[in-house]
């Protein structure tokens, strides 16, 4: 029996203090929040996307508003990959005993074996989540997380330069992402984090062309909850690596929800912009939600 | 006067989450409110700096800047533009809003020297207020130049010469003050100035750093996602790199945003 107010979760070989993490591209490199509030509340964090070459990204406007969510069309800037190593993670590592998530990206095989390599050299790092999902880039990102065979080639060989857990992060815009699913777990895949944004576009009727310049961008927000639930639990019931279920999350019953679709831990990205202080408010509210629900374990809630 | 290459976040402490009370939200001129709010204003540093409002069934926080602030009561210029600053005019006395106080850097008062210019076009003449009356308490001497489009979109112009700073107008058609852009009334001024302050457009600002000779300070906008520094949304190219709008601006130096007029070569 744990006790009581105990918001640990076991995630693969790692123990988190609470489940909840910022999805990255949602909480800069952490640092950016610490005066804000006790980064140590946090059972993780998720880094922004990181690349072999620093990125300037994608030209402004870059965001668009949508009913109960957002379009981004950041694209991947960074300072790269050797500036994350560096100097961001040792940073953030002085301040913060969590678990630290590095998210890489790249376009080419090479490049996110190289990046890999690189971050798991880095003592701080405790995780690589690999994003093949990013919407934004042109000639790789996505493409990659379309692909089952792409996704597993990837997997297979960024898991050949590094001993570090390796979470592979998936695209919603498949039509089978089990078949995505699965692939990376056969490929070595430690874990599993999905979902990222979905594939939008707003336009801009008083000026007749789309609102952000990329013309089309990233949906998240609370509005894609209920399609990254289900792809959680389609994915969590199919395979056995663990999951971090990300998507639209903004309450600690929405944390819990996806814990019980099967999620080890849970990260909670769009709420982020909306309300700097929304994981800190989400894990102060879990222990009063596990109360009223009986719940004295966030461990083992998958449903059938 | 040293030149200062960017400038520190007027920084109080953490950003604040406060409710704020709706004492007069009113139509200075079309689409152009005047919003005047009480509440927890302790975290905002001085001007340049911007709050977050959130409206109701809105997603993300709409970024406006500060034109006014004394003890708790904070004064803001919007325009209507969209959806979100429409429900913002209709709201009435007495009505809610929670707001995000403390963001950005502000604009850095001690860089200037005595004689400074202030030059705002549209929404823009908005945090050059409260700006002249830190100036002024300074012991600055302060010249303004507002331009707008017309003689009936003109805002805050009796409310700058209240405090016995020097105003000229422009307008694009001409139906009020110098005819033409803020640069035309900028050559009509007789007084000297050895530094500068901006907001407005981006052209208009890029054209203001281009013409006049000194340094100086402008302050842009961006679309924001987040407006605390998280999501890389606003982010702009300055020659020391991208920086971010809403988290290392949104007051930018002259000679960061490399505006100077190319003749000047390193002067600025």
């Amino acid at each position: 029996m744990k006790p009581a107010n105990d918001l640990s979760v076991r995630l693969g070989t790692l123990s988190l203090k609470n489940p909840v993490i910022p999805a990255s591209g949602t909480f800069g490199f952490g640092l950016e929040m610490q005066d804000e509030y006790d980064l140590n509340l946090l059972g993780g964090i998720s880094l922004k996307g990181s690349t072999l070459e620093p990125r300037f990204g994608n030209p402004t406007p870059r965001i668009a508003e949508c009913r109960e969510g957002l379009i981004n069309s950041v694209g991947l800037q960074n300072p790269g990959i050797d500036a994350l190593v560096g100097e961001k993670v040792p940073a953030l590592r002085k301040v913060y005993d969590g678990c630290i998530i590095a998210n890489i990206s790249g376009f080419s095989v090479d490049e996110y074996v190289a990046c890999c390599a690189k971050a798991d050299g880095c003592e701080g790092i405790d995780i690589l989540e690999i994003n093949i999902s990013c919407p934004n880039v042109h000639g790789g990102g996505m493409a990659f997380g379309t692909d089952p065979r792409l996704a597993a080639t990837i997997t297979r060989e960024v898991k050949k330069v590094t001993s570090k857990p390796v979470y592979i992060k998936l695209s919603p815009n498949v039509t089978d992402i089990v078949a995505m699913a699965r692939a990376c777990e056969e490929a070595g895949a430690d874990g599993l984090t999905l979902i990222n944004t979905l594939l939008g576009m707003r336009i801009d009727i008083a000026r007749r062309r789309p609102v952000v310049a990329n013309k089309v961008g990233g949906f998240s927000g609370p509005a894609i909850f209920p399609l990254a639930l289900r792809m959680v639990y389609q994915v969590a019931h199919a395979c056995s690596v663990p999951v971090m279920g990300c998507g639209g999350v903004a309450s600690a019953e929405d944390v819990i929800e996806m814990l019980m679709a099967g999620a080890s831990a849970v990260q909670v990205g769009a709420e982020n912009l909306r309300n700097p202080y929304a994981c800190r408010d989400i894990i102060e509210a879990l222990p009063a939600v596990m109360e009223r629900l009986h719940i004295e374990d966030l461990n083992h809630l998958k449903i059938e | 006067m040293p030149t200062r290459t960017s400038l520190e976040r007027k920084k109080m402490g953490k950003l604040k989450k406060e409710i704020f009370t709706i004492e007069a939200n009113r139509e200075l001129a079309p689409s152009s409110w005047l919003l005047t709010l009480s509440g927890d204003t302790s975290a905002i540093a001085g001007s340049g700096q911007f709050v977050q409002i959130a409206l109701p069934g809105k997603y993300l926080r709409r970024p406006i800047s500060v034109c006014d602030r004394e003890g708790g009561k904070l004064t803001l210029l919007y325009k209507v533009v969209g959806a979100g600053t429409d429900q913002l005019s209709k709201m009435k006395t007495g009505e809610c809003l929670e707001i995000l106080t403390g963001l950005g850097n502000g604009f850095d008062v001690s860089a200037s020297g005595m004689n400074v210019l202030l030059v705002g076009g549209g929404m823009g003449v908005a945090p050059l207020y409260l700006l002249a009356k830190e100036l002024l308490s300074a012991g600055r001497k302060v010249q303004v130049v507002l331009g707008f489009n017309k003689d009936s979109e003109i805002c805050l112009e009796e409310e700058f010469r209240a405090l016995g700073v020097a105003v000229t107008i422009s307008t694009a058609d001409g139906s009020r003050g110098v005819k033409g852009f803020v640069t035309d009334a900028i050559h009509t001024l007789s007084e000297p100035y050895d530094y500068f302050y901006t907001c407005g457009p981006m052209v208009m600002m890029k054209a203001v750093c281009a013409l006049c000779p000194t340094e100086g300070q402008a302050s842009l906008e961006e679309r924001m996602g987040c407006g605390f520094g998280i999501c890389y949304g606003c982010t702009v190219a300055t020659v020391e790199g991208p920086r971010r709008v809403c988290a290392d601006g949104p007051v930018f130096t002259k000679a960061q945003l490399g505006w100077g007029a190319p003749q000047e070569g390193g002067k600025a």
